[in-house]
């Protein structure tokens, strides 16, 4: 997983509450077999106007000009402002992978849904809570400037506008200590690889049975 | 200090580290995989070129996608039939144990676990997939993870997990005749609701599962996520050790004595404190029907639709409402003037050998009645099939009128093309009456495999207590 320090990015602003894990990737697409290549179905329904199916090619699929991602001003954004509980609904963690395919590595909302904020943490987005109040200014901000920017420094703990002004915000170390590093959950525990051996020698000695080979297929 | 719970005993010998944040790295003993939750995680492992950490604690089965008819001819679906070719080739690459579309030991992830007898007392089991709980019933400590968990457990053998609070769920007394673990469970998720076990890992005790074999054990674990909780288990005793003996993944000579020995110490002990005591009478306890879109939303056989009227909470007032108009059901109707069109006897709640006979003693000698347009029976595994059909249950079922196919999770999700279609109602063993669940717009009442056969000859459903007098 790609570190994440500090993000300098365009910020896109989605401006609808409770956006669900089927809004962020619809259910056909979970046929996938593969974490990768989410991104051009990411908000599928809103995003296009015809029925997406797995598969498609989606270069040539109409656009919904209505949709805020399609509006040339936030091409390139990294940065998603969105509102509350965002990420709510099923445990997909194709939402995610649909999210950092896209480009998205930070999303600033009120609040989360449990799962999806965990999810993101795993694959690599930073998903960062702000007050209401602020998150509205942002909302603001965003819609008047063309091409408006923030900076998001994790290890500070901190949002910078074009302004200046600094926002902070909390996040809980052994998440921070994951993105930071770039480590996914799985290099964290490999740290620990001499203490997993050490467990499985003494288990082995005590529980020899639970070390079998089931044998070929 | 006092005595451990079982949970306790199976959660302390298997911390690799504590991390200090309230969490613990939790070493995995046996992780099963089925296709559609691994997929993404042999990619991983893949893109990060990640070996397994121990490739002999996995064991992997085609369950959700295969179809249940003509095997031989392959799937018909190309998704499907992708996502079961991708197994194959990871479980190939990587060494890992697989039984195939074709393996007669093939099946329902959760019924050939135990079968094989590769799930065990006292092991940690992880499966990508949350009804893995099941395998909780043989006293291990089994639950549902995502696929960046699979992921993680493949790589390291480990998933990081964070203590649960401890729940005992007790069923005293004796339970009466035709009323079986499934009635029990659901009678469980009545009483406590689909989130009572949120956060908590169930033990259920008491004499009422003490009575039961170990089929009837993986039924109520197996449910445990429809209460909200992410593992169930049950205490070792005779009936744990002697369902193990001569399994053929089951330990073997000194190594067996030795792993009874340590088995038999997984129980609670007696002045073990759990955070929640839950009691039921099972004297108490009827056949039950579920009448909604939660498996919370379940009543007695001789009872009736119940009324949101009397509810008097808001927020579950307009659920009941809302089910009401999805199952197409008025408040008052009594449950045996339901009539399903379709009856589905399996999933990896209800599809082992224990539940075949049990449907068949109803249906012997008996034909479906007419308005039931079709019903089928999906053994839980090919062995299961198998040893149905020595017993001679496949006949029972054909000249009822029930189609007898190939193991897998069939219409329980309705994944390859077993389906309910818009509007259909069945009466089905499986654990999920949700929206949708069994098929776009299709009705599921949750019921046991006895009272599935009795509402197939019957047309409606009926109390098996009357029957079987
Ligand atoms: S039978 Fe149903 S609940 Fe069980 S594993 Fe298959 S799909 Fe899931």
């Amino acid at each position: 997983m790609e570190p994440l320090t500090r993000v300098e990015g365009l910020v896109a602003p989605l401006d609808r509450s409770n956006v669900d894990t089927d809004a962020i990737i619809p259910k056909q697409f979970l046929k996938s077999i593969h974490r990768t290549g989410f991104g051009p179905n990411l908000f599928d329904e809103w995003r296009y106007l015809d029925y997406g199916e797995p598969g498609q090619d989606c270069s040539n699929r109409p656009l919904n000009p209505d949709f805020v991602l399609n509006q040339p001003r936030y091409q390139g954004a990294s940065i998603l402002l969105a509102r509350e509980n965002f990420g709510c609904g099923s445990s997909r963690e194709h939402a995610p992978w649909a999210l950092a395919d896209y480009g998205f590595r930070v999303i600033i909302a009120p609040s989360f849904a449990d799962i999806f904020y965990n999810n993101c943490s795993k694959n690599g987005i930073l998903a960062l809570a702000l007050p209401a109040e602020t998150v509205q200014a942002l909302f603001e901000a965003t819609e008047a400037t063309e091409g408006y920017r923030l900076t998001v420094d994790l290890p500070e703990q901190v949002v910078i506008t074009p302004e200046g002004d600094r926002y902070s915000f909390e996040i809980d170390p052994h998440r921070k200590h994951m993105l930071v590093e770039g480590l996914d959950e799985i290099g964290l525990t490999l740290e620990h690889a001499d203490e997993i051996r050490a467990y499985e020698q003494q288990r082995r000695a005590v529980t020899p049975w639970l070390f079998e080979d089931l044998g070929p297929a | 200090m006092g005595g451990k719970t079982l949970y306790d005993k199976l959660w302390d010998a298997h911390v690799v580290r504590d991390n200090g944040d309230g969490t613990a790295l939790l070493y995995i003993d046996r992780q099963l995989v089925h296709e559609v939750t691994s997929p993404q995680a042999f990619e991983g492992l893949r893109l990060a070129d990640r070996p397994l950490w121990r490739v002999d604690a996995n064991l992997a089965v085609v369950d959700h996608n295969v179809p249940t008819t003509d095997r031989d001819k392959g799937i018909a679906d190309p998704i499907s039939a992708l996502q079961v070719e991708t197994l194959n080739q990871n479980c190939r690459e990587y060494g890992i144990t697989q039984f195939g579309l074709l393996d007669r030991r093939q099946g329902i992830v959760h019924i050939i676990g135990p079968e094989q007898g590769a799930t065990q007392p006292g092991m940690t089991v992880v499966c990508g997939d949350s009804h893995t709980s099941t395998h909780g019933a043989l006293g291990a400590l089994a639950f549902g993870i995502g696929t960046s968990e699979v992921e993680h457990a493949l790589a390291t053998q480990t998933v990081v997990q964070a203590r649960s609070k401890r729940m005992l769920i007790r069923v005293d007394g004796k339970a009466g005749p035709g009323v079986t673990a499934k009635d029990i469970m659901l009678a469980i998720i009545g009483k406590i609701g689909t989130a009572g076990g949120t956060g908590y890992a169930v033990e259920y005790g008491g004499e009422a599962i003490r009575a039961l074999p170990m089929a009837g054990r993986m039924t109520i674990c197996n449910m445990s996520i429809e209460a909200g909780a992410r593992c169930g288990m049950v205490a070792v005793d005779d009936t744990t050790i002697e369902y193990l003996r001569d399994r053929p993944y089951s330990p073997k000579g000194e190594r067996w004595d030795q792993a009874e020995a340590y088995w038999r110490t997984l129980v609670s002990d007696e002045d073990a404190e759990f955070d929640r005591v839950v009691t039921l009478d099972a004297a108490a306890i009827k056949p039950q029907v579920s009448w909604g879109t939660s498996p919370e939303m379940v009543v007695p056989v001789d009872g009736v639709v119940p009324d949101p009227a009397d509810e008097p909470d808001e927020t579950k007032r307009a659920g009941m409402q809302r089910a009401l108009e999805y199952m197409d059901l008025k408040p008052g109707t009594p449950i045996r003037e339901i009539r399903p069109e379709k009856v589905f006897i399996g999933s990896c709640t209800n599809s082992r050998i224990e539940d075949l006979r049990a449907a068949a003693s109803i249906l012997r000698g008996k034909r479906i009645a007419k308005n039931i347009r079709e019903a089928m029976v999906v053994p839980g595994s090919g062995l299961v099939k198998w040893q149905a059909e020595q017993e001679g249950l496949d006949q029972v079922f054909k000249d009822a009128g029930f189609e007898w196919r190939d193991a897998g999770c069939s219409m329980c999700l309705g994944m390859n093309p077993d389906k309910l279609s818009a509007g259909e109602r069945c009466a089905s063993t499986s654990n999920r009456n949700f929206e949708g669940r069994q098929g776009a717009g299709g009705r599921t009442h949750l019921v046991s495999p006895e009272m599935a056969a009795a509402a197939a000859v019957a047309g409606h459903f009926v109390d098996i207590r009357e029957l079987e007098q």
